[in-house]
């Protein structure tokens, strides 16, 4: 009985996880600035690819997955300063161009990269509860998305460039009116966001198969959670991960993971029937 | 009173897309001076604001401030080198707390100087109250003494107020005239305020510029401010 709770628990929370860690990079970079990252993916692999060539070349596992979140961080704000920047009015325009991107990455790294690599094997191997066997390594993804929560929660609660960002998001020109470098928030926002889609990959790297378009795998999950939860990453994407990993797993569980990919979707469309600016539109709008 | 100009517009033109709305602006304001600009609904008076800290482009003219000339940098870096701009509508951040709207300007500033936060508190008390309270709950009034505590903490040397007075009660009018007023005599700070209420104009300006159809077409000074017909009539012309 405790095992059959635990096993669901657990499942739940590796949804959780999944979907937290996908989804918090592009959250952030709608949120703050309106953009839709078409790119997200290859941000995610990015993070993948130079955790997996680090620890190749001899790098421990956890200091190679911080180089594969920077890396994709310092990707992320060099596209802001050349492209990206010059779209902040033109919302249609900037996902054309990153799903450009994203093509053109995609396709070079096919050319470059070759079509499969080995992967890194999973970590930390696994532990038992009753019947039931565990890999430990999910329980290092789950305590990492609940980590980033915390940490954006800091980030944007605690800090000048949180005050500044988030002021940024509500009046660009106001706050831009009182001093503040606008540009410069949303170049420090669009690398974050770079950044946590980077990380995603790296920590997800080791428990996958290595393929250049692998970034695909998380990009429903992504924009699932950013869609349900809406434009605030403070308020919406928690509880939205939450609501999505209750039906997933419920789905997962019951009737398989083909019913559980499909209720998210259905979630989705009732979501946006019910509250069109996502969770977070809906919690502020209450607040007010 | 010093003479040194703080502020000198010279024939300032400006465009919404193709429609030309300022036609030469011209001011210039001496350190310490409160002055007001008035004129008609739709003449170009926000529009004049806006051009003045930034978020509008200038299509022709100057723009010199402290002997610099400003007209071509953006908005935030003419924030920093010391305009503070209170709009008109007053634009608080509203799902931020009033104590985060005073950090965001408090932060931006180059001089950072956290004792102007309790000086923005020892002028308006309520916000002391309120500063976990988020800016968009608050009430006008309340909002607007916001909207100025948020740009004194930027220890601007020029203040542009656009219609400080709008929808806002007699009493608390009084109130922030009266802080404008001290502003000016311990900190120096010199005003330039949009008002269409004659009350407010007469209560604290000393001088005034009136502008009509985007362009400055009077000046009155001192002496006439002091007999209200003067300002009626350029407020009705
Ligand atoms: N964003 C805009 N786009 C196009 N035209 C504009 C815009 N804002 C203002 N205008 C036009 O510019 C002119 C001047 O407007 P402005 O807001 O400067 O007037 P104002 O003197 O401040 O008026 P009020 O007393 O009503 O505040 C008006 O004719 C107005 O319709
Ligand atoms: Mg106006």
């Amino acid at each position: 009985m405790f095992a059959e709770a635990f096993s669901i628990a657990f499942q739940f929370a590796d949804v959780f996880a999944f979907l937290i860690l996908a989804a918090a990079g592009l959250a952030i970079i709608f949120g703050m600035m309106g953009i839709i990252n078409m790119a997200h993916g290859e941000f995610i692999t990015c993070g993948i690819y130079v955790t997996v060539i680090a620890v190749q070349h001899g790098v421990p596992l956890p200091l190679a997955q911080a180089l594969g979140a920077v890396s994709a961080g310092l990707v992320g704000i060099a596209l802001e300063r050349t492209i990206i920047r010059h779209l902040y009015h033109r919302p249609l325009d900037s996902i054309l161009a990153t799903w450009g991107i994203s093509l053109m990455v995609t396709q070079g790294m096919l050319i470059v990269l070759g079509s499969s690599w080995q992967g890194i094997g999973t970590p930390l191997g696994s532990f038992k509860v009753g019947d039931y066997t565990f890999s430990a390594y999910r329980l290092v993804l789950f305590g990492a998305a609940v980590g980033v929560l915390a940490g954006l929660y800091l980030i944007f609660m605690r800090t000048g460039y949180g005050v500044m960002a988030r002021a940024t998001m509500q009046n660009a020109a106001m706050a831009k009116a009182l001093g503040v470098r606008t540009e410069r928030m949303y170049a420090i926002s669009f690398g974050l966001g770079a950044a946590l889609a980077g990380l995603c990959g790296a920590l997800y790297a080791p428990t996958m198969t290595l393929i250049p378009t692998m970034g695909i795998t998380f990009i429903i999950e992504s924009f699932v959670t950013v869609v349900v939860g809406g434009a605030n990453v403070l308020l919406g994407t928690a509880p939205a991960g939450i609501l999505l990993a209750i039906v997933r797993t419920a789905l997962n569980a019951w009737y398989g993971q083909i019913a559980g990919q499909i209720g998210l979707l259905i979630t989705v469309i009732i979501v946006i029937r019910i509250l069109p600016e996502g969770v977070s539109g809906w919690l502020s709008r209450r607040e007010r | 009173m010093a003479t040194e100009p703080v502020l000198e517009v010279a024939d300032l033109c400006a465009a919404y897309g193709r429609t030309p709305v300022l036609r030469g602006v011209d001011m210039t304001i001496a350190k310490g001076e409160i002055v007001s600009l008035i004129g008609r609904n739709g003449v170009g008076k926000t529009t004049t604001m806006r051009c003045l800290i930034g978020l509008l482009p200038a299509t022709s003219g100057q723009i010199v401030f402290l002997g610099q000339s400003i007209t071509e940098l953006p908005a935030d870096e003419r924030a920093r080198l010391g305009i503070g701009y209170i709009p008109q509508g007053r634009q608080v951040f509203p799902r931020m707390t009033v104590e985060e709207n005073i950090a965001v300007s408090l932060l931006a500033s180059p001089g950072k100087d956290r004792r102007l936060t309790d000086l923005v508190y020892q002028y308006f008390p309520i916000l002391k109250q309120r500063r976990r309270q988020s800016a968009g709950t608050l009430s006008g009034g309340e909002q607007q003494q916001l909207a100025i505590g948020r740009a004194l903490v930027g220890n601007p040397r020029l203040m542009l107020l656009d219609e400080p007075s709008e929808g806002i009660q007699p009493s608390i009018v009084d109130m922030i005239c009266e802080v404008l007023k001290s502003v000016r005599d311990q900190l120096g700070t010199t005003i330039l305020f949009v008002e269409q209420n004659l009350d407010t104009i007469l209560a604290i300006s000393e001088r005034c510029y009136v502008i009509d159809k985007g362009a400055v077409v009077a000046e009155i000074g001192r002496d006439r401010l002091r007999t209200p017909e003067v300002v009626r009539h350029h407020l009705l012309i």
